[in-house]
């Protein structure tokens, strides 16, 4: 038993590693408040051209977003990463992070987005219009914030895989949380950075999945 | 050579494709059988834990409801990391391929358990009444009368949870299993050209992109029934 504790609980290998994955979950941190605007953005506008009427609009941007549904984002994230620079582009880890991560999970929160948009009935948007409301203030004022409310608990559901997803930047060397502990582990021969990697995320995680099972539960309550 | 020549002799080079499809095709049948033995277990394990949760044990459902909260929590990859190259630690060593399956089937129980209970949970108490009332048992009222209109319910949330954590197959790469990323990536270390990531991805698009349509359609027909 002591043996498994000095191989995972170590506390002085963890004093000596603590540094470095304060680093690192500062690092996952940014990287996480820099991709969830960023796909929310990507998401906005994609759910934003879903709604006009034209299926030449539609068609191709239900295309788009199955595809970039279908691919693991690990292999989008490669793909970027190692597969730019033999088209003369290259690309930073943090850049391929970006690119990545804009169209994987763009694609969902359009998705989310879409079916926000569409759950809000016509009656608010003819409503809104023929009090004199323009296009844009409609749908940015009358429409979008219902839409919001409908589907929160999907938003934020996608935000919380989001940032767990964030871990795959491990793979193209970008120093967060995941990398950082891996460092760590391959120089103190102990698996104890990994265990406090994953304490780390759990709490860090844990108060938003708790959130969600509540929100789900409500959700579902109301609707029976 | 114009641009347009230089990136189809990068990314859509003949030869290499030749050399490397049958490597990816390979990595296909690894990531079908990965994903098969994840599904099977992980949503069989949701549904056993769902069942248990639904007798009301008190400790017994404090440990559920933390066991799925953990394994919401934790990113795939830092459970396979852990598993892959933290348990040998305790002496436990396991293949690439069992820490995947393991750490992405414990992630697909904890979302399946949710889904079940959910589900479980919004069939009317009127429901578990009238049948009691009828003079049937606990486990008779509950697989004949609650699950099988509880199944129905989740199949659009759960085919779509299944769908997305499969797509985790890919992280199996990280762990040297060769499935079609691992496969890719070796393709283009050893050929120096990417075209071997452009058939992996054509091969995730061909096993997923079906797939994710079909969840479209799916979720479309539940909500008509609705």
């Amino acid at each position: 038993m002591s043996e498994f504790a000095d191989a995972f609980f170590n506390i002085p290998i963890l004093l000596e590693a603590w540094p470095i994955l304060l680093q690192g979950l500062g690092q996952t941190l940014l990287l996480s408040a820099v991709v969830v605007p960023l796909g929310l953005l990507g998401g906005l506008i994609l759910a934003l051209l879903s709604t006009m009427p034209s299926r030449w609009v539609r068609w191709p941007l239900m295309a788009w977003v199955d595809v970039f549904r279908a691919l693991p984002p690990l292999v989008l994230l490669v793909f970027v990463y190692a597969g730019l620079p033999f088209a003369g582009l290259e690309v930073s880890a943090f850049a391929a992070v970006a690119i990545g991560f804009f169209l994987n999970t763009g694609a969902y929160y359009g998705e989310i987005l879409r079916a926000g948009i569409a759950s809000v009935p016509a009656g608010q948007s003819e409503a809104a219009r023929s009090m004199g409301l323009g296009r844009w203030q409609t749908m940015g004022l009358v429409v979008l914030p219902q839409a919001v409310r409908n589907v929160l608990p999907d938003l934020i559901s996608n935000t919380l895989e989001v940032v767990k997803l964030t871990s795959i930047a491990a793979v193209v060397a970008m120093p967060e949380l995941l990398f950082q502990a891996r460092q760590a582990q391959s120089v103190t021969f102990n698996a104890t950075p990994i265990m406090a990697a994953a304490v780390a995320y759990f709490i860090l995680l844990w108060p938003v999945v708790r959130l969600l099972s509540r929100l789900e539960n409500r959700q579902l309550a109301r609707r029976t | 050579m114009n641009g347009w020549d230089r990136f189809a002799d990068s990314f859509l080079n003949a030869r290499v494709a030749a050399e490397y499809t049958p490597k990816i095709i390979e990595g296909l049948w690894l990531t079908l059988a990965l994903a098969g033995c994840i599904i099977a277990a992980g949503v069989l394990a949701g549904l056993a834990l769902a069942v248990l949760r639904a007798m009301g044990l008190r400790p017994v459902n404090w440990v559920i409801i933390f066991a799925v909260d953990l394994f919401r929590a934790l990113p795939p990859l830092v459970i396979i990391v852990l598993l892959y190259f933290g348990l040998p630690a305790a002496g436990i060593a396991m293949s690439g391929f069992i820490a995947a399956w393991l750490a992405l089937a414990l992630v697909l129980m904890a979302f399946a358990e949710e889904i079940f209970w959910a589900g479980i949970t919004a069939i009317p108490t009127g429901q578990w009444e009238a049948s009691r009332s009828l003079g049937l048992g606990f486990i008779v009222t509950f697989g004949l009368i609650i699950l099988p209109q509880a199944l129905r319910m989740v199949i659009p949330p759960l085919v779509n949870r299944t769908i997305a954590i499969t797509k985790g197959t890919a992280l199996a790469s990280v762990v040297a299993v060769p499935e079609i990323l691992g496969a890719a990536q070796a393709g283009v270390s050893f050929s120096f050209n990417p075209t071997p990531l452009t058939l992996g991805a054509v091969a995730y698009l061909v096993l997923f992109l079906p797939v994710v349509v079909a969840g479209r359609w799916v979720e479309q027909y539940y909500r008509v029934r609705r």
